[in-house]
């Protein structure tokens, strides 16, 4: 099993530990849905410039962690945060109430699981984080835009119809899009939400591509289901259940060598 | 031989048994399809049936005349001008005070509001307010506004007083109309950075906007048919005269004299034309009944175009 594994996985050369700089890091962190506690004790680094994936099965968390690092829990009543997620270099809990979410969401931008583009223009799509920032200067939003729509891949597509509504882009198209307004307003974190689970396989293969040259940019967490997408894309992977990480470590190492039985089961598809 | 045949003899024997139950269930379809056509046609052919005695009786007098004319003692002179003078006037004051409170609170109580006893205590009375009978909303208007802060019998005092009535309408639909947006734009707007007022003032307003003016408008289609709360707080039933115009030839070009004049609207022009003995007046009646009803009427058309022209860029 792990053979096959083995030969289908894409050649990646490791990386030397020593260019290796930490991002982020959850140290000891509890989440809790009001008397729920549905993450437990977390630990987990979150590298410069790589792509860490979090992995396991329906309800395990790995959504609900993802979305501790935008503090979009904090949109909701009853929701509670105990530990610490450490953002870099400047060394902040940004889960400390004294911290605004509004400043972490700043930082770090979120693809969702759905395409959730505006009822506006594309331009308008991807200009809103400006927006936003009061950054209204048409050569730098025009500039700006163009930029994130060529980082995303959508550019050529869509230069002729900048003004027509995000609406008639395709599925695929207007994940791109989402992925391209997450980009406009340089992010030092993109988190992703199982950004292709609503996609036909061309479009997600066209995600998948992006999301690896991204990762020369910007450091990048993903949600996903589909754990050949993890082990396509990622160089980490936390395996989750039950609101635990029960195992973290190079995506090769995870699919190959999984220290821990249960995560060998998971990946070989024995259960999930 | 024998077998295949008693087998065939089952199969059939069972066909049928199902086929019966099947017409036995259909029977139903027919008899609740025929309850229901009765109980449509019920409602819609008393509608039909009033509408056009109404018609009848007042078509003939549905003349330009009628609409340029101010009531008078002689029926075939009278006409209905201070009466739509008056419901046009007191409906703009009350979709411009409708309009930002119920629309400020209803945004309020979705995007703002904690979630705690106290706003469940408000939203409750809010859907409450909307089944108070209008003339409680007359007799308030009668205290607050005549009495207590001395606005008179006037249109300004009518416009509040058919606010407050359709606040709960305007509020209602403000929530729904807010409801309806996925919480995924709400998160794509936030997970930008956007702050509380950004999201509602960029998104969560222009979005629900079809929804907020079709709630409106269907309020004030509501209001302008209101009598009670109107004659409550002292509407003259007899008017020839009109309010000063909102805009005058000289400066300062404005003139807000209107809002305190006395006034009468269009169902209490009809209430008075029915009140009276000679059958000439009865015809006035159904002419300004029939002008209320199409008034009604555009209005709601107005509400369906202006729903399907603004949410034709929205889909979700």
């Amino acid at each position: 099993m792990s053979a096959v594994l083995k030969t289908a996985l894409p050649v990646r050369e490791s990386p030397a530990p020593e260019s290796l700089a930490l991002k982020a890091e959850a140290k000891g962190l509890d989440f809790y849905y009001g008397a729920f506690k549905a993450l437990k004790n977390l630990h987990m680094p979150v590298y410069e410039k790589k792509v860490t994936a979090l992995i396991g099965p329906s309800g395990c968390g790995k959504s609900t962690f993802l979305r501790s690092f935008n503090r979009m829990h904090d949109l909701y009543p009853g929701n509670r945060y105990q530990g610490e997620i450490r953002m870099y270099p400047d060394n902040v809990n940004i889960l400390a109430p004294d911290v605004d979410p509004i400043e972490v969401r700043m930082r770090i931008s979120m693809v969702f699981q759905k395409p959730n583009p505006f009822p506006k223009t594309i331009y308008e799509n991807v200009a809103y984080g400006m927006r936003v920032r009061n950054i209204n200067r048409k050569s730098t939003v025009d500039e700006k835009v163009e930029k994130a729509l060529r980082e995303a891949a959508l550019w050529m597509e869509v230069k002729d119809r900048l003004h027509d509504l995000a609406f008639n882009l395709s599925g695929g198209q207007q994940q791109r899009l989402c992925i391209a307004r997450a980009l406009a307003t340089d992010p030092e974190m993109l988190l992703f939400d199982e950004p292709t689970s609503a996609l036909d396989p061309i479009a997600t293969a066209s995600i998948e591509e992006l999301v690896d040259e991204l990762r020369q940019r910007v450091t990048i967490l993903i949600v996903t289901h589909n754990m050949q997408q993890a082990a396509r894309i990622s160089d980490y992977t936390a395996y989750m259940y039950l609101g635990e990480i029960i195992e973290f470590g190079e995506t090769d190492q995870i699919f190959i060598k999984p220290r821990n039985k249960q995560t060998e089961d998971y990946i070989t598809g024995r259960f999930g | 031989m024998g077998a295949t045949t008693t087998g065939t003899d089952l199969h059939a024997g069972k066909l049928r048994a199902l086929r019966a139950l099947i017409a036995s269930h259909k029977r139903w379809d027919l008899f609740f399809a025929s309850v229901g056509v009765l109980a449509l046609m019920f409602g819609i052919l008393a509608f039909v049936a009033l509408f056009f005695d109404m018609a009848v009786d007042g078509v003939p007098r549905i003349t330009p005349d009628f609409f340029a004319s101010f009531p008078s003692r002689r029926a075939e002179n009278a006409g209905i001008l201070s009466a739509w003078v008056g419901s046009t006037l007191v409906m703009l004051v009350t979709a411009l005070a409708a309009v930002p409170l119920g629309v400020g609170a209803g945004v309020y109580l979705e995007e703002y509001a904690p979630r705690n006893w106290m706003t469940d205590v408000i939203e409750i009375n809010v859907t409450n307010l909307a089944g108070v009978p209008s003339i409680v909303y007359g007799l308030l208007a009668l205290g607050l506004f005549v009495y207590q802060f001395g606005l008179g019998q006037s249109i300004l005092t009518a416009g509040l007083t058919l606010a407050l009535l359709i606040l709960p309408v305007v509020i209602v639909a403000t929530r729904e109309a807010i409801r309806a947006i996925p919480v995924a734009i709400r998160e794509g707007a936030y997970a930008l950075g956007a702050s509380k007022w950004q999201t509602t003032h960029d998104h969560i307003i222009p979005y629900s906007m079809a929804g907020i003016l079709t709630g409106v408008i269907i309020g004030l289609a509501r209001a302008i048919g209101e009598t009670a709360p109107i004659i409550t707080i002292g509407a003259l039933t007899f008017i020839a005269f009109l309010p000063p115009p909102p805009v005058q030839a000289t400066a300062p070009f404005v003139n807000f004299e209107w809002l305190t004049s006395p006034f009468t609207v269009m169902p209490i022009q009809m209430f008075n034309w029915t009140s009276r003995p000679e059958e000439a007046f009865q015809a006035n009646a159904a002419a300004a009944g029939l002008v209320l009803v199409v008034m009604t009427l555009v209005m709601n058309a107005l509400a369906i175009y202006i729903r399907y022209r603004l949410r034709r860029n929205i889909k979700w």
